[in-house]
């Protein structure tokens, strides 16, 4: 390494993130009033021209994207002098593979070799306010912009030393392979440059980032930076984390979602080898043992009587009486020209592999915490909060994530893990069992639909879509967030995230989409994609309906009723690529879906073998995705690859059951998430040409996804299905 | 509290735990191997599949005792020195990971499959249990494939260099 004398490891150029100067406010209320009122035509819109919903105006991701830009300014890129490039990233890493893409935007912009570049998860950092949220599919979409601004400034910097200690002209240098170079072949690493280069205040080279047209890392397809690490066993979740003296910790829960301690006894258990505290926590009774085992064997030696969960009463059929009655019906039956159906959505968990697990030491009046955390400044508010602790006593380590899907939004573990710790006056490793995430992991809402289309002479003139979901549990600061922006979370979280998010995809006369929540206490949470993927599979499931029932091949009544030529190409793709119409077997069928959000589309044909019924298995899939324009292309498709195995579990197979407030599945036996087995060999994945700036993906493949699914079962068994997942 | 003696990537190891102490907490907690990670401690999702003699096995649901005089490989003992094993390889060059957290024992089941069946058809593969949340099987699957050109079985493939 070559670092100037005196001076180690200090990181020296630290860049900031420039802000735009632009700050819009929008109220749901305006942009309803700006949306065409129903059954009026829009000045200059063509006929059939679908009125504009909210979404198109302002979207989710605009709300996150500018409650993030305040802030933008805080977010750095910095030169060490030991040659590294690091970006101390305000996001969570839980496999959908942002630190490589994030790693790309700094090494596209600095010249900067991939393996050089460093990217560092963040800890809470209050100050950020609503920049550290890792939710609606938003990072890249928001970090694009402020993270190239950022490196493009450091590389100026960097490039005004150079010509300072050389003499020459800045504008004759070029930058590669973490060096600047001079035309006669000088060269000097950044490292060497960094401590001259903090002491730049106006370059003598522009700031600005690349032209597009210049890119050679964004748009590269690139493995993950952190591949190695990830099959050697070397990369570290929370619980491989070596913090001096932490304990092993479980919890008794209850066996009803949110029920209560009403008596204990744990003399047998405080006797057991090895234990060292049992207390008392809000959501149960937690054990600290010197290991996993004796706190688990100590667990089950517990005599607790539970007072049942609020929702101890209702049964899966319950739910589903409630959420029907929570809908209103249509109002005039039409007869043979309308098409009117319902469906039944089952609650889905979370269930990432790493179970909800948090690492906590309390002492003297500090709290210092490690977990996968998708919102650490909330979390950090919040175990303040419990403790009894000024917020700035608490430190939030944000620790790689084994999945998340949503649930990490929350941080029910690190609540438990710091009142556990402070109780008991030892630091603690608090694991949620498997079971214990089956039976208290939050819930993808279950939810009821009825969908009417109306037609005439071969048009749809209009389109309703009622969805009522158990209520959505935004409290981990989203709600916030969207305040920050103006939006109006008066009729809670859910029903704003709803009108931010669902786009008419097609012309089908006038078209309105209304969510009921009807709030009957359970725990839930957003599950990758939100309400899209129960919505826009009804949307899609009805669209095949009413080509049917057109007498329409559901493809080219799709065509010509799609709204926007990003929609068309994909559409297009898939249906040549996938052969579209190909001659199958019996009971074996294909199926499309689109879905456009987070300023992306994509669309999705697969093919279903549905002879066996009750093991019904895509065979194979083709996908084809826009995202304006994708940093890394790999991991694009595999975010693809892996909302299509979301999409096809929670479509036929996988989803759990409500017996008396408690959830049945306990495992992964019963919870019957895809395995290999259930998986295609083949998946294509068509990465679209660059149309504009990126927009979001991870979210994005799993409602086109569900619904091709749901529509090729229909094709392949002549039954549209009407509840979901497929096989109870 | 009774001794247990065996082989741990190579090396001999013995800790002082109850008989009935399950393998992968003793793994973890009491010798620092956190390679195998926990996820169901049931022997069903499988994150945390190990080899035991050369053969997969679950340390969740394994004994300490039962594995006393035998050889344990965990993901930490599967390259050899620098050298990743084939099968460790294929999975960089398909960029199998997401989240990484079943990947330990995605390929500690991959490298045994192969080690009995060296060029497994897709219907082999599917015998595989193990979960993977995010949803990778299909580069798993593509990595297993193209570890078995490489000679997936461990006794080949030394073509497969780092950089």
């Amino acid at each position: 390494m070559t670092t100037p004398e005196g001076i180690t490891r200090r990181r020296l150029l630290v860049c900031a993130a420039a802000t735009p100067p632009l700050s819009v406010a929008v109220h749901l209320a305006d942009a309803v009033a700006v949306a065409t009122p129903a059954g009026a035509q829009p000045a200059g819109a063509g006929a059939g021209t679908a009125p504009a919903g909210i979404a198109d105006i302002v979207d989710f991701t605009d709300a996150l994207t500018l409650a993030a830009l305040p802030t933008q300014h805080l977010l750095v890129v910095e030169v060490t002098t030991a040659n590294r490039v690091v970006v101390r990233l305000p996001r969570a890493e839980v496999g959908q593979g942002i630190t490589t893409a994030v790693a790309q935007l700094a090494a596209e912009e600095l010249d900067t070799r991939l393996t050089d570049v460093d990217v560092v998860l963040e800890d809470a950092r209050p100050e950020l306010l609503f920049n550290q949220l890792t939710g609606g599919s938003n990072t890249i979409h928001a970090l694009y912009g402020p993270l190239r601004q950022a490196a493009a400034a450091a590389r100026a910097r960097l490039v005004t030393a150079a010509a300072r200690r050389w003499g020459v002209a800045a504008g004759g240098l070029v930058t590669r392979d973490t060096s600047v170079v001079a035309p006669d072949g000088r060269r000097a690493t950044y490292g060497e440059l960094s401590a001259a280069a903090a002491a730049v205040t106006i370059p003598a080279v522009p700031s600005t980032p690349k032209d597009p047209d210049d890119f050679t890392v964004i748009g590269r397809p690139t493995s993950r930076i952190d591949a190695r690490d990830i099959v050697t066993g070397r990369a570290r979740y929370t619980q491989d984390l070596a913090v001096p003296g932490a304990l092993p910790c479980v919890v008794a829960r209850p066996p009803t979602l949110g029920g209560t301690v009403r008596t204990l006894d744990d003399a047998t258990a405080r006797a057991m080898p090895g234990v060292v505290a049992v207390t008392r926590i809000p959501t149960g009774v937690a054990v600290v043992a010197e290991t996993f085992d004796q706190a688990l064997a100590a667990r089950d030696a517990l005599v607790v009587g539970w007072q049942p969960g609020p929702a101890a009463s209702l049964s899966d059929a319950d739910v589903s009486a409630r959420l029907a009655a929570g809908v209103p019906g249509f109002a005039l039956p039409l007869g043979s020209l309308t098409v009117d159906r319902t469906f039944d959505f089952a609650f889905v968990p979370h269930a990432p592999l790493e179970v909800l697990n948090c690492v906590a030491g309390v002492r003297d009046g500090r709290a210092e915490l490690w977990f996968p955390s998708k919102s650490p400044i909330v979390a950090a508010q919040r175990v303040a909060l419990a403790l009894g602790l000024p917020a700035d006593r608490v430190t939030v380590h944000v620790v790689r994530g084994g999945g998340s899907f949503g649930r990490r939004l929350f941080f029910d573990p690190a609540i438990e893990a710091a009142r556990v710790s402070q109780a008991v006056g030892r630091p603690v490793r608090l694991l949620w069992t498997r079971g214990d995430d089956m039976h208290h992991g939050r819930l993808r809402p279950a939810s009821h639909h009825k969908a009417r289309a109306v037609h005439m002479l071969g048009q749809v003139l209009s389109y309703e879509h009622r969805m009522g979901s158990i209520t959505l549990d935004g409290s981990h600061g989203l709600g916030d967030l969207l305040t920050s922006v103006a939006v109006d979370v008066v009729g809670g979280v859910g029903q704003a995230m709803f009108q931010l998010s669902q786009h008419d995809l097609y012309n089908l006369g006038v078209q309105s989409r209304s969510l009921r929540e009807v709030d009957l206490l359970f725990p839930t949470g957003s599950w990758r994609s939100v309400f899209s993927g129960q919505v826009r599979t009804v949307d899609e499931i009805m669209v095949d309906e009413v080509a049917r029932a057109l007498g329409r091949d559901p493809v080219a009544f799709r065509r010509d009723r799609l709204r926007s030529a990003r929609t068309r190409a994909v559409l297009d793709r898939v249906a040549s690529a996938g052969s579209w119409g190909r001659t199958m077997a019996p009971g074996t069928a294909q199926g499309v879906g689109l879905h456009e959000e987070y300023k992306s589309v994509v669309a999705f044909l697969v093919e279903l073998d549905a002879r066996d019924r009750a093991h019904p298995r895509v065979t194979k899939a083709v996908a084809a995705v826009d995202v304006g324009r994708a940093v890394n292309p790999r991991g694009l498709e595999a975010q693809m690859q892996g909302a299509l195995v979301d999409a096809l579990s929670v479509i036929l197979q996988a989803g759990v059951h409500i017996d008396a407030g408690a959830v049945r599945e306990s495992s992964y036996t019963d919870f019957r998430y895809a395995r290999m087995r259930n998986t295609p060999a083949t998946v294509e994945v068509h990465v679209m040409p660059p149309t504009g700036e990126p927009g979001g993906a991870g979210e994005l493949g799993v409602p086109a996804a569900s619904a091709a699914v749901a529509n090729a079962w229909a094709r392949a068994t002549g039954t549209v299905a009407r509840r979901f997942p497929i096989v109870p | 509290m009774p001794s247990y003696s065996f082989q741990l990537n190579g090396e001999t190891v013995s800790v002082d735990v109850a008989a009935d102490a399950s393998l992968l907490w003793v793994l973890r907690d009491t010798l620092g191997v956190t390679g195998p990670k926990y996820g169901c401690g049931v022997g069903v999702c499988r994150a945390c599949t190990s080899h035991l003699d050369g053969a997969a096995f679950q340390p969740c649901t394994t004994r300490v005792a039962d594995c006393a005089g035998h050889a344990v490989t965990t993901i930490e003992g599967l390259a050899d020195g620098d050298t990743l094993h084939p099968v460790q390889q294929a999975w960089i060059d398909e960029d199998v990971a997401q989240c990484g957290y079943c990947q330990p024992g995605q390929i500690m089941a991959a490298a045994a499959l192969l080690a009995t069946k060296p060029n497994p058809t897709d219907a082999d593969i599917d015998t595989l249990e193990n979960v993977c949340r995010c949803g990778t099987y299909v580069r798993i699957r593509r990595a297993i494939h193209r570890a078995a050109g490489a000679g997936g079985n461990g006794a080949a493939g030394q073509e497969h260099v780092v950089a």
